[in-house]
């Protein structure tokens, strides 16, 4: 018989996990303020994957039983599925748990930018994590995507039926014709007219900003949240704006 | 090395192959051997605007595919001995046109022309997006209504993308807009955009008006290209489109229209 159904297939995709940043080797500690942290969202951190970042830790020479660690973030309903900027020690520990390891940007600049991005995405909300502000805190759980990339510059105009995609801000010269779709990770900033579509903080980033000179746009959206052309207020129709996101609102202000 | 102009629109109607005799026979009257290619390959239109649709033998695809040679297929224009024709083939389609094919033939032809007219058929399938990919100029024709603005700026668009010229990271294309089919009076009366909607939506550098005319469609009829036409309005647009091109100055005309009896006697608005 022939049998014309595979029995697998590879595929690739991407995938979200949030980033644990130890800034500390006691554990107590720690334990403590991811169970802090889980209470404030039990639901979103149950059985989340987790990747252990460890670059913060060494530079500062902090030796850590990773072990004991991993245990830890199990017992808190954790799944820890990587750990990156490990040195030889740490990773050689975590291929014997069976954890891999991220090797592809442990030079990067990467982690910093991503927990200035976990700042800004705490900032406008203080009442929703009161203690996040604190400077020194220990631990500290990325719950966004961290906005990784530098800002994409587009000095070209963006004509109809054209897709731009930025995985930071989005900075564009020239207009952006109807018909267009400019989507970014981060802000987008528009020094024309914006006739087309725009979408910012793509992957849930409700700190994001469109800022346009000529707000002229069929759809802006900020982390899913959308209005079409029809929604837009006459007043700001035209005008140099930014629109940002309060409580789950698209607010559209005039840039004086 | 031959300059090779596409022009294009998206939009089917508004004027592309009035567009290309037009100023293929306006580059060749000035004294520069030019080549003007039909893409629109299966709706064959181009002879017939030239008044050669009786002397066609072999075709652009029959050249493409080895069948005949480039001298055999190009057929010269009766009015002007430095005009060449390849015409389309009928029986054929779009799918037929191979990137490798055009470009040869396109090579080939920059060997003793000066100036290559591709003939864009309307879409932005296979045909259109070979006719535009190894230009060096476009036309882009637009009429003044909103669906034919947004068709350009879609082309403009995949000019700016899918040119050889973009694959290369080499200078854009350059592009211009040709309005046609322009009518003063409906634009006055707000029927029709304005010349300064359509350069606002698509902020481009404008070669020049073709108002709507009478004779573009009697020149079509009568095999003849509208710019042999020097009496009519859009003849002298076209010859002012030519002479833009070249690189002279002409300040744009046909833009307010004839003055009417009655704004004559209250005064216009200027």
């Amino acid at each position: 018989m022939l049998n014309t159904s595979p029995a697998l297939e590879f595929k690739s995709s991407t995938f979200f996990a949030p980033i644990l940043i130890l800034y500390t080797n006691d554990l107590t500690a720690i334990e403590q303020t991811l169970h802090e942290k889980i209470s404030l969202a039990p639901e979103f951190f149950k059985d989340s994957p987790l990747i252990i970042d460890l670059r913060e830790l060494n530079k500062q020479n902090l030796s850590l039983d990773f072990s004991q660690i991993i245990q830890l973030l199990r017992r808190v309903s954790f799944f820890p599925v990587g750990i990156r900027g490990g040195n030889e020690n740490q990773n050689q520990q975590a291929r014997a748990l069976f954890i891999p390891i991220d090797t592809v940007r442990e030079q990067g600049s990467t982690l910093m930018i991503g927990a200035e991005a976990a700042k800004q995405e705490t900032a406008p909300q203080p009442a929703a994590q009161p203690e996040a502000a604190t400077p020194k805190e220990p631990v500290r759980a990325v719950p966004v995507p961290p906005v990784s990339a530098a800002a994409t510059l587009v000095t070209q105009p963006i004509r109809s039926g054209q897709r731009i995609y930025a995985s930071g801000d989005l900075i564009i010269l020239s207009q952006v014709s109807a018909g267009a779709e400019i989507m970014a990770e981060g802000n987008i900033h528009v020094y024309n007219t914006l006739r087309g579509r725009a979408l910012a903080g793509v992957h849930g980033n409700t700190a994001a900003r469109i800022f346009c000179f000529d707000l002229q746009a069929e759809l802006i959206s900020i982390a899913g949240d959308y209005k079409t052309s029809e929604d837009l207020n006459k007043q700001t129709y035209r005008h140099p704006v930014q629109i940002y996101l309060q409580n789950h609102a698209l607010i559209i202000k005039e840039i004086a | 090395m031959a300059r090779i102009i596409v022009v294009t629109s998206g939009k089917g109607g508004v004027g592309k192959t009035t567009t290309s005799a037009a100023i293929a026979m306006g580059l060749a009257k000035r004294g520069h051997k030019t080549a003007v290619i039909d893409f629109d390959v299966g709706l064959r239109n181009l002879d017939l605007i030239l008044g050669c649709e009786r002397r066609v033998v072999y075709d652009f695809i029959n050249v493409i595919n080895g069948e005949a040679s480039l001298n055999q297929a190009l057929i010269r224009d009766k009015n002007c001995n430095l005009l060449y024709i390849l015409p389309a083939s009928q029986t054929r389609d779009k799918d037929a046109l191979t990137q490798e094919g055009v470009g040869k033939v396109l090579d080939e032809l920059s060997k003793d022309f000066e100036y290559i007219v591709c003939d864009s058929p309307a879409g932005i399938e296979k045909g259109a997006n070979l006719a535009l990919y190894f230009a060096d100029d476009a036309f882009v024709v637009t009429n003044p209504e909103i669906s034919s603005v947004r068709d350009s700026d879609r082309m403009l668009g995949i000019l700016s993308s899918k040119s050889r010229r973009a694959e290369r990271n080499e200078e854009p294309i350059k592009e211009y807009l040709l309005l046609t089919r322009y009518d003063p009076d409906r634009v006055k009366l707000g029927e029709m955009l304005s010349l300064e909607d359509v350069q606002e939506i698509l902020s481009l550098d404008l070669l020049g008006i073709i108002p709507e005319s009478k004779s573009v469609l009697s020149a079509s009829n009568a095999g003849m290209p509208v710019i042999l036409d020097e009496k009519s309005e859009a003849g002298q647009a076209y010859a002012d489109v030519v002479a833009r091109y070249l690189g002279e100055k002409l300040p744009h005309r046909f833009i307010d229209g004839k003055q009417g009896f009655l704004r004559r006697l209250f005064g216009g608005r200027k």
